[in-house]
């Protein structure tokens, strides 16, 4: 804990600047989407400049008014969090300037609620990555499940309301038993800060099982997933994004840190956790199958995706664990971005059909070329394929399946990629043909198609940071 | 060494191809210039390729991409043998395809997605480690959906999703085959002769064996080997040029020169041979050859005909890379550039058929010759070579592959050959008979206003220009110049000494 923070406000201002303007916003009676723009990106510079403080001069940390662990707020910023907090931010950019000129058209009633929610949302992600403890997590959680329960509110009518109050009752059910596990782990080890307990070598059990439990309600991890699709779904579609992109990876990225920094668990329940991801890939595909509009297709999609996270637990083991490690987080990184692309093409669809049933959308292919194009990149990298980010990760897992003998797991990738095939293309070959004469397509505007486009290559292009990236990623669970 | 040569022959028809998509539907002057310069430009390219290498050049580029992988293209001279027949036959087929798809909708769409093809495809032949292949394999995958969907109808919509089920999951064991190579091997690049494998325990044989198992089955999907060639014959709804493209150069050629790659230059001949993998490769290549070809038999629909006349031939380079020895060798990839311009030029054929006249069946064809005597006369020569007639393409390829057979001491599969041979007789004659020696049925469906020639200028050059190459492959076959020459220098790389 010796090392100084190069630049301190640097290292709080993604936390900083969008509370900020979350709180300024509430009280601004116009003008909020422009502020958000402007401080997204001035937190999109502020977040590459501390991956590159990262790179050249390691993992920082901080002590929030001068406290120090065990009692105060500690953050810490080492190369994971502050590759997070870019792609957030690149992420929380993209989805800021297509949510301004989306709302606008689509759902003006909504437009000025948006912004307090969306920049609360952002200042409790950064929160969650730089924080340090297990009670700044709680907290950091906390905002983040308000916030985004608020999201899926926002069009105000029965499906948001119900699927919002699920959302709420189940998160605030994981909330309970997260803070239940901390207590137990400060009992037993008479400390919050994960590195320290597990220095000392006790972390109970329980304390464990109750934090896990919590975590995979709050990030939709089967078989606690049946909140998720009607509430992503129910929400406008740059909030979509968000959930399905961020909010839910959120809860993924504390349990990846809670199991592998300190390791307090290894063995069978790995393989449960593995088996509990078979079931969420099979179970999501299947039912994305089988929908009949588009946004719970993305929506079960991404129970499906959550799926091959928890994969990593068994695949994570022995010579190959780095291999795991680094791609699965390479595929939460390449998952947010692909998902949050799918999402806006998806909301472009229903801009420009008026609904998204998709047995009615034949001929949108030729109105809307674009977004469909968005919608099928998007797919490319959830199903794995090169260049895409989402093929990095597979390749890892892949070869740590095959390299550790655990060849079934690596089935279960390959037949996921197919499956995930199955629903992009079901959805994009009902676009296709000519359109009956009664229908009429609204033409999405050029520039919103540009930023969900925009976000589908970022997710096929850091397929080409592998080499830089991966190494580092590796370097940091060692 | 130089890396500039193989990525501007990537570029040159990647960059107009994304360029395409963005304009607009009416610029029609400007998507041809882009099109057509592109092509020249790579014809042009290869061809200073072709003679840089043929002088001793080295071409490789190279990028890190993941661990152990980089992003590697690299010009040898089984890659140029790909690369040069993509080039010439994207030309040829890109004048087709402006010629045929005159007026109908979604150009720009269209012929981005078909320059994307031609991309990854060249991709394929330049790429020198398998992880690099497998991106432009994969891309090849998806370039191609809308293109075999292009036109919108249930059954194209049907038949790309066919597609799409078999090309996907033949990628996935395709990408299980590398990974589980990696794995036993570490990472490994192509190398003349193999070699590349030489450092892995002896032990582990059935590993490697696996992983070739798993290369070859996800490559023989593309390359069609039966029981995974399904998709191709419903792959014929697609428009004429793409069919032609998928059939000659693209789709099918790609798998049959991945498995010639992990043969060649991932086990190495020896290595390939003496785990046993390749005997059994050979076996399945023989059945392919005659399952096709019986099928092709029963076909009326012309297109359907030539399409199982491609499951059969593919397997005749597949079989010549799967007999161990020089010559089987170079009998199997002369025929990858003579099966391409033969089978192109039917295709063309079938399609000014199609656009001209409206004629999908080989019922239909009485008395066509007499109406269309050049696109016929085009279609012949290729239909003769092939059956091997000599002295066409065909034959030159037939007579490497029968000397391989039995310098390799598989009789067999000479006798594979030679039924095969007749079969083709069998089922290529009846059409010959038709269009030249029966009288027409009744007058014409006229598909287009009647020109001085007997179709537009832009559907007939190409066949004509592919039925010389025919000829002029076989007749020159002696050349320094010819593909048979080039492919002598491959083979004696891949077996030294």
């Amino acid at each position: 804990m010796s090392d100084a923070v190069s630049a301190p406000w640097l290292m709080a201002a993604p936390v900083v600047l969008p509370l900020a303007a979350g709180l300024i916003s509430v009280v601004l009676p116009r003008g909020r989407a422009e502020l958000a723009v402007g401080v997204g990106a001035l937190i999109l510079i502020a977040s590459s400049a501390l991956l590159q403080t990262v790179t050249a001069s390691g993992t920082q940390f901080m002590a929030v008014g001068g406290w120090t662990p065990p009692l105060g707020i500690g953050w810490r910023l080492d190369f994971i969090a502050a590759l997070f907090l870019t792609v957030t931010a690149l992420i929380c950019l993209v989805v800021a300037l297509f949510a301004r000129g989306y709302l606008r058209r689509a759902l003006p009633a909504v437009d000025e609620r948006f912004w307090p929610p969306f920049l609360l949302l952002w200042a409790a992600l950064a929160a969650l990555y730089l924080s340090a403890d297990l009670f700044n997590l709680y907290v950091a959680l906390e905002l983040l499940t308000l916030a985004a329960v608020m999201l899926v509110t926002l069009e105000g009518n029965g499906a948001a309301l119900t699927g919002a109050m699920r959302y709420l009752l189940v998160a605030l059910a994981g909330s309970a038993a997260y803070l239940l596990g901390v207590a137990f782990l400060y009992q037993g080890a008479g400390t919050l800060d994960l590195a320290q307990a597990a220095a000392g070598g006790a972390v109970p059990a329980l304390a464990v099982a109750l934090m896990t439990a919590g975590l995979m309600a709050k990030g939709a991890l089967f078989p606690l997933h049946g909140w998720l699709p009607p509430a992503h779904a129910a929400a406008p579609a740059p909030g979509s994004a968000l959930l399905s992109g961020l909010v839910v990876k959120g809860a993924f990225y504390v349990l990846l840190r809670l199991w592998f920094e300190a390791e307090p668990i290894a063995g069978t329940t790995r393989q449960i956790l593995g088996l509990l991801g078979v079931l969420a890939i099979g179970w999501g595909a299947l039912l994305a199958l089988r929908q009949a509009r588009l946004k719970l297709v993305v929506a079960y999609s991404t129970v499906a995706q959550l799926g091959y996270l928890l994969l990593i637990f068994p695949l994570a083991e022995g010579a190959w664990r780095t291999a795991a490690l680094s791609g699965g987080l390479y595929l939460a990184l390449s998952h947010s971005m692909a998902k949050g692309a799918m999402f806006l093409s998806a909301g472009l669809v229903l801009y420009a059909a008026g609904h998204d049933r998709i047995a009615e959308l034949r001929g949108l292919a030729s109105r809307a070329p674009m977004t469909l194009f968005a919608f099928a990149l998007a797919g490319v990298t959830l199903m794995g394929l090169p260049p895409s980010g989402g093929f990095i990760a597979k390749w890892q897992l892949l070869t740590a399946a095959l390299g550790g003998g655990q060849w079934p797991w690596a089935v279960v990738l390959l037949a996921g990629s197919l499956l995930t095939a199955g629903y992009t293309f079901r959805a994009v070959a009902s676009t296709f043909g000519s359109a009956p004469a009664q229908r009429d397509f609204r033409t999405p505007p050029r520039s919103l198609e540009w930023l969900a486009l925009g976000l589908a290559l970022a997710a096929l292009g850091i397929g080409f940071l592998a080499a830089d990236w991966l190494p580092r990623l590796e370097a940091a669970f060692r | 060494m130089s890396g500039n040569l193989p990525l501007a022959i990537l570029l040159s028809s990647l960059l107009p191809g994304l360029a395409i998509f963005f304009l607009s539907e009416e610029r029609h002057q400007l998507r041809v210039a882009l099109n057509i310069s592109g092509a020249l430009l790579k014809v042009g390219l290869v061809a200073a390729a072709l003679f840089g290498v043929w002088q001793g050049q080295h071409y490789e580029m190279s990028l890190p991409l993941v661990p152990g992988y980089p992003f590697l293209l690299r010009l040898d001279p089984l890659a140029l043998l790909f690369v040069s027949l993509s080039a010439v036959l994207w030309l040829l087929t890109t004048i087709y395809a402006i010629g045929y798809l005159e007026e109908s909708p979604h150009r720009s769409r269209f012929f981005g997605f078909f320059s994307l093809c031609v991309s990854a495809t060249v991709g394929i032949a330049m790429a020198g480690n398998l992880v690099t292949l497998f991106i432009f394999y994969e891309l090849l995958t998806l370039a191609t959906y809308p293109l075999i969907v292009h036109r919108e109808t249930p059954q194209a919509i049907r038949a790309g999703r066919i597609y799409l089920a078999h090309a996907l999951g033949g990628g996935m064991v395709l990408l299980a085959g590398i990974a589980w190579l990696h794995t036993v091997a570490g990472p490994t690049e192509f190398a003349a002769a193999g070699g590349a494998l030489d450092h892995v325990d002896a032990e582990r044989r059935t590993d490697l064996l696996i992983a070739f198992a798993l290369l070859v089955a996800g490559f023989g999907v593309k390359a069609a080997l039966v029981p995974l060639h399904s998709w191709l014959p419903v792959a014929m709804v697609a428009p004429a040029p793409v069919s032609a493209l998928l059939h000659a150069v693209a789709v099918v050629k790609a798998g049959v020169f991945g498995i010639a790659r992990t043969v060649y230059d991932v086990f190495g001949p020896a290595l390939a041979h003496d785990l046993g993998g390749t005997e059994i490769l050979a076996g399945v290549a023989g059945a392919t050859i005659l399952w096709g070809s019986i099928q092709a038999l029963r076909q009326d629909d012309l297109k359907r005909r030539l399409a199982y006349s491609t499951v059969s031939q593919l397997s005749y380079i597949v079989l010549g890379v799967s007999l161990f020895g020089p010559v089987a060798t170079v009998g199997g990839l002369v025929h990858l550039v003579h099966q391409g311009v033969m089978k192109v030029t039917l295709f063309f054929g079938a399609g000014n058929l199609a656009e001209t006249l409206g004629l999908h069946r080989v019922s239909e064809l009485d008395g066509v010759g007499r109406r269309m005597p050049w696109t016929m006369g085009a279609f012949t020569l290729a239909a003769l070579g092939m059956m091997s007639v000599p002295p066409l393409a065909g034959f030159v390829s037939e007579w490497h592959l029968g000397l391989g057979a039995l310098e390799a001491g598989a009789p067999w599969a000479l006798a594979v050959l030679l039924v095969s041979s007749l079969l083709n007789a069998a089922y290529f004659l009846p059409v010959l008979h038709r269009v030249w020696f029966r009288a027409p049925a009744g007058p014409w469906q006229e598909q287009m206003p009647r020109m001085r020639l007997e179709t537009r200028l832009s559907l007939l050059v190409p066949p004509l220009a592919t039925a010389a190459l025919v000829v002029l492959f076989g007749l020159a076959a002696g050349s320094s110049l010819s593909p048979l020459a080039w492919v002598g220098l491959i083979s004696a790389q891949e077996y030294p000494g």
